[in-house]
């Protein structure tokens, strides 16, 4: 733990103590337990990787309301557990205090944020690093210290501002793990183009709003980059570091009726690389169709990113194609399929989500991701082209 | 001026008479709708009772804010507190008189809120068997009405939804004339014309000497023969909530 940490923890703990005087605090805690296999059916691309890594993930989240609720302190950890040493790790998901006083908020502490309304790629979010460890599909993230400033006005929508002190850096699998490039990335080794390091004062701004049927969010962030910039070595080792960025993104999405017209596009400019990504798509549900509650979506998205075969999650000219269904029972059964095809490589990975609930508080999820004919021309995927798996895990909620 | 007064008296039940079925249906669930207005804000906890046609039982808690706007129709807020995997997931919804609602839901695991369709109405609402019609606020403009009878103080009243997506060709409502026109029972009937579910209103109190809201609201559903309960407790209409409450930033908050 280093100093900054240290200072913020101070900040809440004074809360504590400023609040614990109170009368009428509202305590409420939550135990989450899962145990996860994931198998790779694969033969191992690089030595030493594993075929089969059963996990154990804990995280406790204790939540204090007062003041009716306009007062709030969260704090939610996150310990896992895994065959792969890197995969072993903890994160402080949220610690933060929050303040609401009629038009604006305020959140000082660990937290996370969310941007953006397309499905496949999440461009515009940038507030938090994502932990790439935990979930394939980027939406997991790591706790972001920040002092956030919110404030409504009928008419003109939502402002939000971001003082964020301190990077967190992206966590990437060890020899064992699977997802790895040929030299195994220490993410302490990836340094910084900032001379202040993970201290440089990073901001961030959004507005959102809606008119109508129309949702619009026009949000910038300066500062170091979540994303670290990959360069080969000559003997095609990866290099890397965090540069310094400035982005600008735009996410709009259209509701009409059951057809959902989704939008998200970013410009990002550092020393080494401009360029501009784009996802662009629908969703259309048919709904209720059997009478008994059954609605199946139908989602396509068209991605673009300038920066070609260098764009690292490798969606530079794809499509993304997938039906969900959601079945609307009292055990929220959901099922989502799908997709992704590259026009360029003619690469393809296939996805398969289903959830379900059991007893009360068992949740049940099963997802498969298949890499299928990974082309030579692939700069990234082609690390990661024996890694198709199956995943079971069940989550039990105290 | 007596004799104007006595002719205009001995007339008027004749020009209620005059009256059509469809004029008197509308004109008393006008009077239910006044008779409900004016109380600001409330806020209310729900437990939620699924019974499936082997007696299974499971269980949901939420709880709603409801503001009352007079130029447009409501803005509320719902937030899921069990079970505890869809604890704090929320949504905010803006009722309109005329045109689809506007709906957002807020996933709290991932911190992402979404502007969600707000058309489907025949679905049910979190596997229950409450359609999400049956849940959204009443308007006069949504339905027409016929008046069907009278018996005692109870008034039978048809509603045919305006909305070809509804999942109901009609439904009958009771209303209690003698207890501000509350509802007591509602019969809907499916697309083909058949019943399809009875909801009765039951263990009514009122608030604030003028509110009447029943504390269980009991739905069956006579072709799949599944059940749903729902339990009203804390009503508060003091809370006194404004417009700031129910936007996006609050809807965020509203999951903690």
């Amino acid at each position: 733990m280093n100093k900054s940490q240290l200072i913020i923890i101070f900040i809440f703990f004074s809360g504590i103590f400023l609040f614990a005087q109170k009368d009428i605090i509202d305590i409420s805690t939550e135990w989450e337990l899962s145990r996860e296999s994931r198998y790779f059916f694969d033969t191992p691309q690089f030595e030493n990787q594993l075929n089969y890594y059963p996990s154990f993930g804990i995280q406790p989240t204790y939540k204090f309301k007062w003041n009716e609720g306009y007062e709030n302190f969260i704090f939610s950890f996150y310990y896992n557990l895994d065959r792969d040493k890197n995969r072993t790790y903890y994160d402080l998901r949220e610690m933060y205090y929050q303040k609401a006083n009629n038009n604006w908020e305020l959140n000082i502490g660990f937290k996370k944020v969310f941007w953006g309304v397309t499905e496949s790629c999440h461009l515009v979010d940038i507030v938090n690093q994502t932990d790439a460890l935990k979930s394939f599909d980027g939406e997991e993230k790591l706790g972001q210290p920040m002092i956030q400033l919110s404030w409504f006005l009928s008419g003109i929508g939502s402002l939000d501002l971001f003082y964020l002190p301190y990077h967190r850096k992206r966590g990437f699998p060890g020899e064992k793990g699977r997802f790895r490039f040929n030299n195994v990335l220490d993410s302490d080794d990836i340094e910084y183009e900032s001379g202040r390091e993970e201290f440089n004062t990073d901001f961030a701004a959004r507005w959102k709003h809606y008119f109508g049927a129309f949702d619009i969010g026009l949000s910038y962030f300066t500062g170091n980059g979540r994303e670290p910039y990959f360069k080969f070595d000559e003997k095609n080792n990866i290099q890397a570091y965090y540069p310094l960025i400035d982005q600008y993104g735009i996410d709009l999405q259209i509701t009409a009726g059951a057809l959902l017209l989704k939008f998200e596009s970013i410009y990002r400019t550092a020393k080494e690389q401009q360029f501009f990504a784009m996802d662009a798509g629908f969703e259309f549900t048919f709904s209720n169709v059997d009478n008994n509650g059954l609605d199946i979506g139908v989602l396509a998205e068209y991605l673009y990113d300038e920066r070609g075969d260098w764009a690292l999650s490798g969606l530079q000219d794809d499509i993304f194609y997938g039906s969900r269904l959601a079945f609307n029972d009292s055990q929220d059964t959901s099922l989502i399929a799908g997709g992704i095809h590259d026009f360029e490589t003619s690469s393809n990975l296939f996805t398969l989500e289903a959830t379900r609930r059991f007893k009360n508080n068992m949740i049940v999820s099963l997802e498969g991701r298949i890499f299928s004919g990974v082309s030579d021309k692939e700069l990234f995927l082609l690390f990661f082209r024996q890694d198709s798996y199956f995943r079971i895990s069940v989550s039990k909620y105290y | 001026m007596n004799k104007l007064i006595f002719t205009l008296l001995l007339f008027s039940p004749l020009i209620v008479i005059s009256q059509t079925a469809e004029e008197k249906g509308y004109q008393i669930v006008s009077k239910a709708i006044d008779a409900d207005r004016g109380f600001g804000s409330s806020s209310v906890d729900l437990k939620m009772v699924l019974k499936n046609k082997n007696g299974q039982m499971s269980e949901r808690t939420l709880s709603n804010k409801t503001l009352e706007l007079d130029e447009d129709g409501d803005k509320s807020m719902i937030v899921f507190t069990s079970p505890k995997d869809i604890k704090g997931t929320s949504t905010l919804t803006f009722t309109h008189k005329v045109g689809a609602d506007d709906q957002w839901l807020f996933l709290p695991s991932i911190q992402r809120t979404k502007r969600i369709s707000s058309s489907n109405k025949s679905g049910p609402f979190v596997g229950s068997e409450f359609a999400y019609e049956d849940l959204s606020s009443i308007e006069l403009e949504k339905n027409t009405y016929k008046f069907i009878k009278q018996d005692g103080d109870f008034l039978y009243i048809e509603q045919d939804p305006v909305d070809p997506k509804s999942g109901y060709k009609k439904r009958v409502a009771v209303y209690n004339k003698a207890k501000g026109y509350r509802l007591e029972t509602i019969e809907f009937f499916d697309r083909k014309g058949a019943l399809l579910k009875t909801l009765k209103y039951l263990d009514y109190k009122i608030y604030k000497n003028k509110f009447w809201r029943a504390s269980k609201f009991e739905m069956v559903n006579h072709q799949s023969k599944k059940e749903t309960q729902l339990f009203f407790q804390n009503y508060n209409f003091e809370v006194n909530l404004k417009e700031s409450d129910f936007t996006e930033i609050a809807l965020r908050r509203s999951s903690n």
